[in-house]
């Protein structure tokens, strides 16, 4: 059940058709349309609203408050803005020495050019141990490659353990929210779910969180018990050293990543990070920004494998899927910079407004305007419209762990997406309405054609009406009436030229 | 000091009174104002919606307009933040080097005409008067991208006769996002929806703000609904020495 979006279904396709080779592919919802109109049905579900609306105002007030409390911020900021950019500069120097770094302590690391790759690796892994199904740290990279249905696929039975992430996979939902995935949903709604779904879950189980989370822990618990294989992706990666770091609020992730005796991690290239030294500005940043605490509850720390303690068998999976296709662009890349702790979502009006699910990925709100259509391409419906999907207010940037200018990238991507063949007509409005806005002559002109035609549209100052597409403006606003005499012809009136 | 009025084309065409008030305004103060003629529009639309080539002819015709001017002030906090952060990235990206000087040397002197006076002219008390309850909507640009942060209400504090009332959630997006209102009406809709809502709990006769492409979205839905609010720009408030809006 989601929140009624009318997007229901867990169908996906490949990424779309026609992807260029260098770009990632990331599961489309099939039959994804543009975001106008897959955000005119979510603006509409009243609960959506009012779920989302409760839960974002939550912890964009935490947030701040969190935050609030250093009064180093911007310089921490600063400083993971630069250690991240060094480290994309570098990328293939501190990819190649986390590699030999984790070979070195006894893990086992495999190379994905995409989704497909990296998918059939990780099929191949779980077989190899002898098993068919593996438990699952709640993990962004593995929603992009849409691991879950391609295992499903496989014959193999992917168990999400992290709360929100099992709420979505019992629903037979999709993720709303990078750190929330389902936010789209209320205790009365998770409730009723787990009623319904849950293995061992009582039929008088209450609405109750605490109760509701013991349900849950209880199912869970028999799975981590009987897991052979666990399934991972990491927040970083220490190429100095060849660890990896989960950093987690619940716990489940620590059994994943401890109990099972063969741990696989998927991990975008972008996750790498030269030094431990460079990893204490990000574990500052992302617990405040992320959950809006001083320090996440579990982090989760392992280099390789060590007999007699954890997974005997280690492998990383390192995923580009569109990574370095992004890299190559300047303005754009910023977007790896991401750390996924989804302040920008939180801050977002049109996320708060939207849900998650009008995005079309597993990457909603701002950041996910920039990245999906970077590493995904700007081919389909929904990824040409995306980076149009923001009112460029700049909350998003404002509240940034690593200063990612949503704003920019979003523009640059507009300009890509202008070049796209059904943009013929807009882009032929523009070229002449820059004609006319670009020469002090022709504006001035067009004021007084304005002028004279208010006679004819504007009753009492205010038009009510207009033809499409501007329609979509007086459809819920009245627009102004042009006055009778522009500034400038007012100026040359009364004042004379200045020139 | 030689000041330039940098009134944007919305505000020429649209809503002329804004810029007569920001001629009045700074000339009640003792300042002479001058209007290059030569200036048209800064190119924001055209920027944010992905035709940059488009902009650059008027990024050209901006740098040419303003040349000279110590101070160019503008009543439009959008359009000043599209020449402070953008108009040097369009100058590099045409390969124009002349450009690019001329945009390093012009761009940098535009100022948000509520810091113009609280900064440049160190003034808070404008000599305004304007009997109403008043809220005001910081625009997301005025406090993002040109920094405004408290200016316009330590101006509007200093308003004689004035009700200044607390707009909740202030710093939240009115939805108006230039083609973004039209291209995603449901949603622009939807903030427009919330912003009004939080300006008719104020129980207010006037909302201002520093931006009239804001101003003219929420003024729009405020008109709709026969909500009996005025939208009035900031500069508009300022200017003012009594009689009723």
């Amino acid at each position: 059940m989601t929140a009624g979006t009318g997007l229901t279904g867990r169908v996906i396709e490949p990424g779309a058709a026609g992807v260029a080779a260098e770009t990632g592919s990331m599961p489309t919802y099939l039959g994804m349309p543009a975001f106008p109109e897959a955000a005119k049905a979510a603006v509409a579900d009243s609960q959506l609203r009012r779920n989302l609306t409760h839960a974002t105002t939550a912890i964009r007030t935490k947030r701040a408050k969190a935050v609030a409390e250093l009064d180093d911020w911007e310089e921490l900021r600063q400083a993971a803005k630069a250690i991240k950019d060094h480290t994309l500069a570098n990328l293939d120097t501190y990819l190649l020495q986390l590699e030999e770094n984790v070979t070195k302590a006894g893990g086992h690391v495999h190379w994905a050019r995409d989704a497909a790759e990296a998918n059939a690796i990780v099929a191949r892994l779980v077989k190899e141990a002898g098993a068919d199904s593996a438990v699952k740290v709640k993990s962004m990279a593995t929603q992009e490659t849409g691991l879950n249905e391609a295992l499903a696929a496989d014959g193999i039975r992917a168990i999400e353990t992290d709360l929100a992430e099992l709420i979505v996979q019992l629903g037979e939902d999709r993720p709303s929210h990078i750190l929330v995935p389902a936010i789209h949903k209320n205790r009365a709604e998770i409730g009723d779910l787990f009623r319904r779904t849950m293995p061992g879950a009582p039929p008088d189980l209450p609405d109750d969180p605490q109760r509701l989370a013991a349900a849950a822990r209880s199912h869970l618990r028999n799975e981590f018990l009987n897991a052979k294989v666990g399934i991972s992706g990491a927040n970083f990666a220490i190429a100095g050293t060849g660890s990896l770091v989960v950093v987690e609020s619940e716990g489940n992730g620590r059994m994943c990543l401890t109990l099972p005796d063969t741990l696989i991690s998927v991990v975008g290239v972008e996750k790498v990070l030269p030094s431990w030294q460079d990893l204490e500005v990000f574990l500052a940043l992302l617990p405040r920004s992320s959950t809006a605490e001083r320090m996440n509850p579990y982090t989760t720390i392992w280099t390789g494998v060590t007999p007699g303690d954890g997974p005997n068998n280690f492998h990383l999976v390192l995923l580009d899927n569109g990574r370095t296709a992004t890299l190559a662009d300047q303005t754009g890349r910023q977007a790896l910079r991401c750390i996924r702790c989804s302040a920008c979502l939180n801050v977002c009006p049109v996320y708060e407004r939207t849900g998650g699910h009008a995005y079309g990925s597993p990457y909603p709100g701002p950041i996910g305007a920039i990245l999906s259509p970077q590493l995904r391409g700007i081919t389909s419906a929904i990824d040409a419209s995306l980076p149009f999907a923001s009112s460029l207010c700049g909350a998003c940037y404002e509240v940034c762990p690593v200063a990612i200018n949503i704003p920019e990238v979003l523009v640059e991507l507009r300009a890509r997406a202008a070049e796209n063949p059904n943009h013929r007509i807009e882009r032929t409005v523009f070229h002449l309405s820059a004609y006319v806005l670009s020469s002090p002559r022709r504006l001035a002109a067009a004021q007084r054609a304005a002028s004279v035609g208010r006679h004819f549209i504007g009753r009492s100052g205010r038009i009510r009406r207009l033809p499409p597409p501007l329609s979509a403006w007086t459809d819920t606003r009245d627009a102004p009436a042009p006055p009778p005499e522009s500034f400038r012809a007012w100026w040359s009136r009364t004042r004379g030229s200045a020139e | 000091m030689r000041i330039g009025l940098f009134v944007t084309c919305l505000t020429d065409t649209m809503f002329p009174e804004t810029g007569k008030a920001v001629v009045t305004l700074l000339e009640r103060l003792g300042h002479q104002v001058e209007f290059p003629m030569g200036q048209s529009c800064c190119g924001q639309m055209h920027f944010n919606t992905g035709y940059r080539r488009d902009a650059v002819p008027m990024v050209r015709g901006f740098t040419a307009a303003f040349d000279g001017y110590e101070a160019i002030v503008t009543p439009s906090a959008s359009c000043g933040a599209m020449v402070r952060e953008y108009h040097s990235v369009l100058a590099t990206e045409s390969g124009d080097a002349a450009l690019q000087r001329d945009v390093a040397e012009v761009a940098p002197r535009v100022q948000d005409l509520s810091t113009f006076l609280t900064g440049t002219l160190n003034l808070t008390d404008v000599g305004a008067h304007f009997p109403h309850r008043v809220t005001y909507h910081p625009t997301c640009h005025s406090l993002r991208m040109m920094h405004v942060g408290d200016a316009p209400l330590r101006l509007l504090r200093a308003v004689r006769g004035i009700d200044l009332v607390d707009l909740p959630d202030a710093e939240t997006c009115c939805g108006f996002g230039g083609t973004f209102s039209v291209k995603n009406p449901d949603v622009s809709a939807a903030m427009c929806a919330d912003k009004v809502a939080a300006i008719k709990q104020t129980g207010a006769e006037v909302v201002c703000a520093g931006d009239n492409s804001c101003l003219m979205h929420i003024g729009g839905a405020l008109s709709r609904q026969r909500a009996g609010v005025t939208a009035i720009s900031l500069a508009e408030i300022l200017a003012s020495t009594g009689e009723p809006a």
